[in-house]
């Protein structure tokens, strides 16, 4: 297996405060890996660093065998890293066929329709709703898309920030279908969650994040086994 | 026939208001600041275009085309070195900045070109005449409302279909978002600026060949007004300027010949409240149910 992410003791404040404090974990091709862990450990916050749209202080993010530090953060999708953002982010106003073509921006357009098709394949309620404004889909919906455009960046790795956030259990299931789905195509994904016995679930391997350290790693039947993880994240 | 000729000449007059609301309301949606300076660039189009006209004894289209360039680059330089670096500055830094430039471009235009006004030489003149000569419309105000028409429907189109027109409405719904897609944002912000600059020139020269009178603060009140005609039809939404600036004009037009010319203005403004009053995000301001 071939490494293509490596974060190796990164430190990220926010002002004064100390968010991230020199974690380092790494994510292979075609992995399912997971950062679990309560509100505010600094889940989002890696993610976000990872795509620079927070400065890292110290340590380094290499992808690909490239190191991220100096590129701007409208150049990382470039490189086949895809992030879908907390809280989904689609374009509320535009379209969700506009959403996805954003999706397809550093895409010079040769593979557009075959990608499109491949992604309205994969979540046929975004097909019956293309010319619907994204406002106005359900929050699973909505999630779908955040997780479509990504796609359509045809990404060698897939960042997912808390996808089943705010969704009712049935599409809680859904969204994760979709990820081992993803997983079987040979997608690689470093999944971000509070619902740590879904993540652990579908993970090959798992983080526990506490206060902005790495607490615990290990694969994700492991970690679901831990003592230590059912107290704190898996209700007993 | 007196009420058709009040009415076209508001509609003319809306139709300047309406290129300048655009600008600042493609600013507005994408940079989310309210450029105080774009009124100004109005200004300095008007003075590019007529000393290419005057002095340099150059073809109109010369002079339309050079108007066009300096504002594009003035507004691209404004943003540059005025608004980018207070990118993550509080607004309210970001407006007071926006009232020093427009101060500073009245002033440099005062120390280059002096505070008498100066005589403008429209870009066309003459008149067609209609109704046995009872009503007479100039060519300028059809022009204008051209102009306005085609301005408004290529941006309506550019932004609607193009890849870049599309990305600044990426960019002015959510810039992390749109960076996340691989969107330059800067360069979006600057494109945005550069557009809206060009427009002002347009509004510019199409503004002086009405009324053609030139000074420093020529653009300063047209700005406010057609700042008032983005937010009266809803700032951020393209038809929302054009329909908020044809419509100012038009009511400015109408009270300027029926109540009077001192309160025309205070009517405008009247006017402006109780829409706002009624509709808060003005007549075609966007809103969109949000679902979590």
């Amino acid at each position: 297996m071939s490494r293509i992410l490596t974060v190796d003791n990164i430190n990220v404040y926010y002002g004064a405060i100390h968010a991230i404090k020199g974690i380092s974990f790494e994510v292979n091709e075609g992995e399912i890996v997971t950062l679990i862990g309560a509100n505010g450990a600094g889940k989002s916050t890696t993610l976000k660093a990872i795509s620079n749209l927070l400065h890292t202080k110290t340590g380094s993010i290499e992808f690909n065998g490239e190191k991220l530090a100096h590129v701007p953060p409208h150049k990382i999708v470039e490189k086949g890293l895809a992030h879908v953002p907390e809280g989904r982010r689609i374009f509320l106003q535009m379209t969700v066929q506009e959403n996805l073509e954003m999706g397809a921006y550093t895409q010079g357009g040769k593979n557009f329709d075959a990608d499109l098709a491949n992604v309205y394949e994969q979540f046929p309620r975004l097909k019956e709703r293309r010319k619907q404004i994204a406002g106005t889909l359900s929050g699973g919906e909505q999630q779908m898309l955040a997780m479509g455009r990504a796609l359509m960046s045809r990404p060698k790795l897939l960042m997912l920030d808390e996808p089943s956030m705010g969704l009712a259990p049935i599409l809680v299931e859904q969204i994760f279908d979709i990820i081992k789905e993803l997983h079987k195509k040979g997608t690689t994904i470093l999944l971000v969650e509070q619902n740590a016995q879904m993540a652990l679930s579908v993970a090959d391997r798992a983080y526990v994040m506490e206060t902005g350290k790495i607490i615990l790693s290990g694969t994700g039947k492991e970690l679901a086994q831990s003592e230590e993880v059912k107290k704190a994240y898996l209700g007993g | 026939m007196e009420f058709l000729s009040y009415l076209i000449s508001g509609i003319s007059l809306g139709s300047v208001y309406a290129i300048i609301a655009l600008g600042y309301t493609m600013v507005y949606g994408i940079a989310k600041m309210l450029n105080f300076a774009h009124g100004d660039v109005i200004m300095v189009g008007g003075y590019v275009s007529l000393l290419t006209m005057t002095s340099l004894g150059l073809p109109v289209w010369v002079a339309i085309l050079l108007a066009m360039v300096v504002c594009t680059i003035l507004g691209i330089l404004i943003e540059g070195l005025a608004y980018k670096p207070l990118r993550s500055a509080p607004s309210l830094a970001v407006l007071i900045t926006a009232i020093g430039v427009s101060y500073f471009l009245q002033n440099s235009a005062l120390l280059i070109w002096g505070a008498n006004p100066q005589v403008y030489t429209p870009v066309i003149e003459g008149a067609v005449k209609l109704f046995d000569g009872q009503l007479s419309i100039t060519y300028i105000s059809i022009l204008t409302v051209v102009v306005c028409v085609v301005i408004m429907i290529a941006l309506t189109i550019f932004t609607s279909k193009s890849k870049m027109g599309k990305a600044m409405r990426a960019c002015s719904e959510d810039k992390a978002a749109a960076q996340l897609m691989g969107i330059n944002v800067n360069k979006t912000i600057s494109l945005t600026f550069a557009i809206g600059s060009a427009l002002a020139s347009v509004a510019g020269i199409l503004l002086c060949s009405s009324y053609p009178t030139l000074m420093p603060t020529t653009g300063s009140m047209p700005g406010i007004k057609a700042f008032t005609a983005a937010v009266f039809g809803g700032i951020g939404s393209i038809p929302g300027a054009f329909l908020g600036g044809i419509l100012l004009g038009i009511i400015e037009s109408l009270a300027k010949a029926y109540i009077s010319t001192q309160l025309a203005n205070s009517v405008v403004f009247a006017v402006l409240i109780i829409v706002l009053l009624v509709r808060p995000a003005g007549l075609l301001g966007k809103y969109v149910p949000e679902k979590v």
